[in-house]
């Protein structure tokens, strides 16, 4: 006997109001100005190459951030080698790009020659990308807390040191002439759609089956959460947008070296979600913009980033442990609402004043 | 076929057998007590009976299935559900959402559907929105429904807990300790709460429990348990009297 016909027919209940379908439009609403001011100001060249650059590697930040986030945020899972998913997209792409570059000259249907090239290099990656991740998530089930971070930490300087040794990824020297095919258009809607699906992923029973498994393991299991799925599930996915994301950098660059992708990437990519707020993708959005825009900025400083990476976590944990966002998600919605009952309000108190002025 | 049937359960951590030819029948829509002193092994008869152990010896059915070789989240779906001694809510999670997590296998929505947020994911959805404010309802949680887990009052915790064991649609409700830490007012309401699930979702409830009025006032049956090994069963007028029963409490 299903439980709901135990309950009878009962009046519908208000759905829990992240189900909405209207929430996910404004939000997309709210992206789609973004993306036309941001685009606007590259293309009439208000915003010089530099900057486009920096907004492209933002992205990428975005989307590196927001895939860990899956593992260690909704998952809990520390996992400290996410760099080395970001490697093996980034390869894969790359060496699929320049295979490509010469074969597809024309574009497809709807498809400019840069953006057909792009999906399919893309899609390699996250294919190889996942399956490092499959293979990485496996053993690690077995290992919790600062065991799994060693063994992912290791992953990531097996996947470096390899990529250094290996010929045809160029070795040390690192691959060159990758075609730089990366538009702004494209990385940006790469990562938005990347960021939506997790955000909507996440609000499924799938998701819910995640977050469970970050509480309490062991209650998730007593009602029935297959979490050896779920787990492998979470690490799948995080690898996966990790590897496209390694994908956008690299035909950003045109260049790729092992170097780029070492223990201390992985630990950039970590303190973006630290600091935005395990199991925030708004706040792992928010951190790797702050987090890239300001080395940017102190370009004279260099040599003191990770200084102020390590002094940012200190003061994140003594301040607000929680992270930026805690586990809260920007709603514009929300604040479209607030902003109304505001100005209403205001409108309220206004007509009160005229009226007893009278 | 009984809803539970245990047969010569054991297990040996090394050379320690705490549980010792253990034996159970069910039947359904059955409340049964499991008491015993500190240390008699009654929650490692819960462990074993819910796939957290496997046991050296013996079967378990549930529901005429064997549990043998069965993961923990396999036997949640042949139908029998726990809480635990220390509260396992998510803590971090809405109290609405502890119940929807539960009811995980009670939906069928796959992977792409809850990307694409098709017809199906939306009705199976609102379904669980549904039970899970139906099931509050029936333990006066409905206004805490967006509340955090945490943050609800320890006597509301283990109701939250009961609901979510509930929201796996179970046969059997293995409780463990569900007093505990309760002064004699939120006892009083859980006895009640207790008998109240019982009847309106028919379930076999089995409770493991060291507060002897709660005991003595539900159970139609009680088993007793001392260094892993049945010394008593019998209603509970029949235990209140039994000389070993005394002899395991109070000692010669």
């Amino acid at each position: 006997m299903g439980l709901s016909k135990l309950f009878g027919t009962v009046l519908p209940h208000k759905a829990y109001k992240k189900l909405s379908i209207s929430t996910v439009f404004i939000n997309l609403a709210f992206v789609t100005i973004i993306f036309l001011v941001l685009n606007t100001l590259i293309n009439t060249g208000i915003l010089n190459r530099y900057y486009s650059t920096i907004i492209v590697l933002v992205l990428v930040a975005i989307v590196m951030s927001a895939s860990l986030n899956i593992a260690t945020g909704f998952l809990g899972q520390l996992v400290l080698g996410h760099a080395g998913f970001m490697a093996i997209g980034a390869y894969t792409a790359a060496l699929i790009g320049i295979a490509l570059y010469p074969v597809i000259t024309d574009g497809f249907l709807f498809l400019s020659r840069n953006l057909l090239i792009f999906l399919i290099s893309a899609s390699g990656a996250a294919l190889t990308a996942s399956i490092a991740g499959l293979l990485v998530g496996t053993p690690a089930l077995r290992l919790r807390g600062d065991y799994l971070g060693i063994m992912t930490l290791g992953f990531g300087e097996i996947v470096r040191i390899i990529l250094t040794n290996v010929e045809f990824t160029g070795g040390a020297q690192g691959l060159k002439a990758i075609p730089r095919i990366m538009t702004f258009p494209i990385a940006f809607w790469t990562t938005a759609t990347i960021v939506l699906v997790i955000y909507l992923f996440m609000f499924s029973r799938h998701g819910r089956a995640i977050l469970s498994i970050r509480e309490d393991e062991i209650a998730s299991e007593s009602v029935g959460i297959n979490i050896t799925k779920y787990k492998i599930m979470g690490f799948v996915l995080a690898s996966m947008f990790g590897g496209i994301g390694g994908a956008i950098f690299a035909f950003q660059g045109g260049f790729l070296a092992p170097v780029s992708f070492g223990f201390i990437k992985s630990v950039e990519i970590f303190v973006i979600v630290v600091l935005g707020g395990m199991g925030s993708i708004s706040g792992a959005i928010v951190a790797a913009i702050f987090l890239t825009f300001l080395p940017e900025l102190l370009r004279d400083f260099d040599q003191y980033r990770l200084l102020l990476y390590s002094m940012m976590l200190i003061l994140t944990m003594l301040f607000r442990p929680q992270g930026m966002m805690g586990t809260k998600e920007f709603d514009t919605p929300r604040y479209l609402r607030a902003l109304k009952r505001f100005f209403l309000r205001k409108k309220k108190t206004d007509d009160l004043l005229k009226g007893s002025d009278q | 076929m009984a809803l539970l049937e245990v047969k010569d359960l054991t297990i040996r951590f090394g050379g320690l057998t705490a549980v010792d030819n253990f034996e159970l029948i069910l039947e359904s829509n059955e409340l049964v007590g499991l008491i015993g002193p500190n240390g008699a092994g009654k929650t490692t008869i819960f462990n074993l009976l819910t796939g957290v152990y496997a046991p050296t010896e013996g079967s378990i059915h549930v529901d005429g299935v064997n549990t043998k070789n069965k993961k923990p989240n396999q036997i949640v779906m042949l139908g029998s559900s726990r809480t635990f001694q220390n509260i396992r809510l998510f803590k971090d999670m809405s109290v609405i959402d502890n119940i929807k997590v539960a009811y995980h296998n009670q939906m069928t929505y796959n992977l792409l559907s809850s990307i694409v947020k098709n017809k199906k994911f939306r009705r199976e959805e609102q379904e669980a929105v549904d039970v899970a404010v139906e099931l509050l309802k029936v333990f006066g949680l409905e206004q805490f429904q967006n509340e955090l887990a945490k943050n609800l009052p320890y006597g509301k915790q283990r109701k939250l807990e009961i609901a979510r064991a509930l929201a796996t649609n179970p046969k059997i409700l293995l409780l463990d300790e569900p007093a505990a830490g309760m002064n004699p007012q939120e006892t009083e309401e859980l006895m009640e709460t207790i008998k109240l699930v019982k009847e309106r979702f028919k379930v076999s409830v089995l409770l493991i429990e060291h507060d002897m009025k709660l005991v003595m006032g539900i159970c139609e049956r009680i088993i007793v348990v001392d260094y892993g090994k049945i010394i008593a069963k019998g209603s509970p007028k029949e235990i209140r009297k039994d000389k070993a029963v005394i002899k395991a409490y109070l000692g010669e």
